[in-house]
């Protein structure tokens, strides 16, 4: 009896681990195995209800959305869309995991695309993009690049973001912004005020890779350097660019005073408050995404200000105009209930110009399609078409496709808080060991 | 010669299936929220697995825990917590508890000031304390004013540590309710009997409260280390406020800031788990934490019977 107890008992113990392991199951066909209807796609797609799940959360952002969505409300008046608001990455996994996929979900990131294109998470877009016969040329290489992953792409770029230069005019003194790192360097060290006892009053540039948007992959493509190398092993220890990006920031740290830059940095406001450090004059450059534009309208509207590409390598001057870019994805997940109106729906919020001029003017992001681009709709300023421009230079890069991409990102990170405090003095032994931990993360997840 | 087992009585076989039948709550708890997990887990550190996609890969999440140097940072860092924060927090809790007993006047307004850090949410309490221990905060600005310089608390991995015991120091007020409670029931003829004998105030303390208590303290001790073994918010929120960092696209943050002086065996295995979508490997990390509980767990039983028994005697 005890016996027989314990073996039933393990056998369906076994029997419910081993069910464990697959994923909520499909509750519709996936895209594109089944015919698409035949005659007006907008006629032919049966009536039903969407649910978009998206990450904006702010009044203005989800009525943008709301805005951008309308066109398809009128080209697709049997399907209703409903918007929830404000999820992230982990809220959609967990989602799809247990079998409560939403039909449509966006992500602010791109670091989770290859982890999602090769698990399944979303489904591969292709046999539909085919099947409508999308130009895929219409979007910029780089959001091509950023939104597949192995062959499959699984979701498609919404809108993007750039990154650049800003700087207070006033602070400046009449300088013109600087187009290499040691014009950069230089400009910095004049524009800084501190006190007597070497305390920061006002910063030129804050070369400290903890300070708000001063991270690795932003800073990256001033240099040009890659992440990897073209076997899918790390590149960081051995690419000389990422060398010279740490001894140039290391220079400047320690002009500053380690201790001197993490009080005064430790002293700032909130990124995302009025309270930001470039409204209050308090920096003088500072890089930052095209999105900070739409900030500095509503919350430092009498600050005067300019923006220009990040400063390149003095070795490299044909980097310069180029910059970091990334942006928000949408996709079909696996499981969506309706998955051939979640396409139209993605369809349209990601080839339409008018929905991505829409979603632009109100975010204030860069639309992603080569027609949103010119479109005269498009609203327009010299400090906005800088990023405009950044977005479109053919050097412009971003962090490729990784399943590891979050790793990679902050185990680099992790050294270059060593590096700039002083804990780490050995760069090459330092990036090495960097890269000997991304390579073996990489074998953990059978890269 | 063969052996033929007789069958046991029909009775004995009811009462058996009887006493299965009254088990079965406990049998079904145990099986669902503790056996399946625990085979689940083992079942998956065998695996690579993504939450969707499963691949046997024999003991190549093992291998990688050896060279993982961000997991034995956080083993140092968690046995550092059990080892010295438990203590801390332990006869912090007994020592203000036996002072409110020595209070002859009030005694319930210390005892509210004491309790009320624990009422506050945890995420509110890690925040304001870190606001609190920030290097131009006010308990830094005292400690200036006697001319010694006052550490980046949770800016230096030095201090960071210190700096989450003092934030546990500071929110004992449930540990210092029991405490109170149990000293206040050691009973008075005890202590009358022992000063008639000459026992002077620490000899009362170890020969009569510490042995009448020992069953409170066995408990906070307990619970202590394994709530240090599972130490999560307070170190994520207090690392994260320190490094003044924010979501945003591209912004990375490193958990554990500063270098890694705060990463806890449990934080890693979250962030491995739901951030890496390594979970064959966090399944690894987690059978770590349940090795760790258990021979914790067992080695405070023994030391603390190895106490009651003495007291006994």
């Amino acid at each position: 009896m005890h016996r027989r107890f314990l073996t039933f008992a393990l056998a369906t113990l076994t029997a419910t681990a081993l069910t464990a392991c697959t994923a909520g199951t499909e509750s519709a066909p996936a895209l594109g195995s089944q015919p698409k209807p035949s005659g007006s796609a907008s006629a032919a797609l049966p009536a039903s209800t969407i649910e978009l799940w998206h990450g904006f959360s702010a009044p203005a952002e989800v009525k943008a959305f709301e805005d951008a969505i309308a066109g398809f409300r009128t080209k697709f008046p049997q399907i209703t869309v409903k918007l929830v608001k404000g999820v992230q990455d982990d809220q959609i996994t967990q989602a799809v995991r247990g079998g409560k996929a939403p039909d449509v979900a966006s992500s602010f990131t791109t670091d989770n695309v290859a982890q999602w294109c090769r698990s399944g998470t979303f489904q591969d877009l292709t046999p539909v993009i085919k099947q409508d016969g999308i130009d895929l040329s219409v979007l910029p290489e780089v959001s091509r690049s950023y939104t597949e992953y192995d062959g499959r792409r699984c979701v498609m770029p919404l809108l993007a973001d750039a990154y650049g230069l800003y700087y207070n005019k006033a602070l400046m003194k009449g300088s013109e912004p600087p187009k290499t790192l040691s014009e950069l360097t230089e400009l910095t060290k004049k524009l800084t005020v501190r006190d007597a006892d070497g305390t920061i009053k006002v910063a030129g540039f804050m070369p400290s890779f903890q300070y708000y948007e001063n991270s690795a992959s932003h800073l990256a493509p001033m240099v040009g350097a890659t992440w990897y190398k073209p076997d899918g092993t790390s590149a960081v220890g051995s690419d000389p660019a990422w060398k010279e990006l740490l001894r140039w920031q290391k220079e400047l740290v320690d002009w500053y005073g380690y201790d001197k830059l993490e009080k005064f940095r430790k002293s700032l406001g909130q990124e995302w408050s009025a309270d930001h450090p470039f409204y209050k004059g308090k920096i003088a450059m500072v890089l930052d995404g095209e999105w900070r534009n739409a900030m500095i309208a509503n919350e430092a509207k009498d600050i005067d200000y300019g923006t220009a590409p990040l400063p390149v390598s003095d070795t490299k001057p044909d980097l310069y105009g180029s910059g970091f870019t990334a942006g928000t994805v949408i996709g079909v997940p696996k499981g969506a209930k309706n998955p051939q109106a979640a396409w139209e729906l993605v369809k349209y919020l990601t080839t339409d110009t008018s929905a991505l001029v829409t979603l632009s003017n109100a975010l204030r992001n860069v639309p992603t399609t080569k027609a949103s681009l010119e479109s005269p709709d498009l609203v327009k300023d010299a400090n906005f078409q800088t990023f405009l421009d950044i977005f479109a230079h053919p050097k412009t890069s971003t962090v490729p496709a990784n399943v590891n991409s979050t790793f990679n990102q902050d185990s680099l990170q992790e050294f270059l808080v060593k590096w700039e405090n002083g804990s780490a003095t050995d760069l090459d032994a330092g990036l090495a060991a960097v890269d000997k931990r991304l390579d073996d993360k990489m074998k953990l997840s059978g890269g | 010669m063969s052996i033929v087992h007789a069958a046991p009585p029909r009775r004995w076989r009811g009462e058996g299936l009887k006493a299965l039948l009254w088990m079965s709550p406990w049998l079904v708890g145990f099986a669902v929220f503790f056996a399946y997990p625990l085979a689940a887990t083992v079942y998956f550190s065998f695996h690579r697995y993504d939450l969707f996609t499963l691949e046997f890969v024999g003991l190549d999440n093992y291998r990688y825990l050896l060279v993982d140097d961000r997991a034995w940072a956080a083993i140092r860092n968690t046995l550092w917590l059990v080892v010295l924060m438990v203590p801390a927090q332990v006869l912090f809790g007994l020592g203000v508890a036996w002072l409110l007993t020595r209070l002859k006047s009030g005694a319930g307004l210390f005892r509210t000031v004491f309790y009320l850090p624990s009422l506050i949410p945890v995420v509110a309490g890690t925040v304001s304390f870190v606001f609190l221990l920030n290097p131009s905060g006010p308990l830094n600005q005292f400690i200036e004013l006697f001319g010694i310089a006052a550490p980046d608390w949770f800016g230096d991995k030095d201090w960071s540590k210190p700096g989450l015991t003092m934030l546990a120091m500071w929110g004992i007020g449930n540990t210092m309710m029991i405490f109170l409670a149990a000293l206040l029931d050691v009973p008075k003829h005890l202590y009358e009997a022992a000063a008639i004998d000459g026992a002077g105030a620490w000899r009362q303390f170890r020969s009569i409260t510490l042995p009448t208590i020992s069953p409170v303290l066995m408990f906070s001790t307990v619970t202590g280390v394994i709530y240090a073994l599972q130490y999560f918010t307070q170190a994520m929120i207090a690392s994260r406020v320190a490094a003044g960092v924010t979501d945003s696209p591209g912004s990375t943050f490193v958990p554990g800031y500063p270098e890694l002086s705060t990463l806890t065996l449990a934080q890693w295995l979250f962030h491995v788990g739901f951030r890496d979508f390594s979970m064959g490997y966090a399944c690894v990390l987690a059978l770590l934490l349940f090795a760790f509980s258990t021979v914790f767990t067992l080695i405070l039983l023994r030391r603390f019977r190895a106490f009651d028994e003495g007291g006994d005697r």
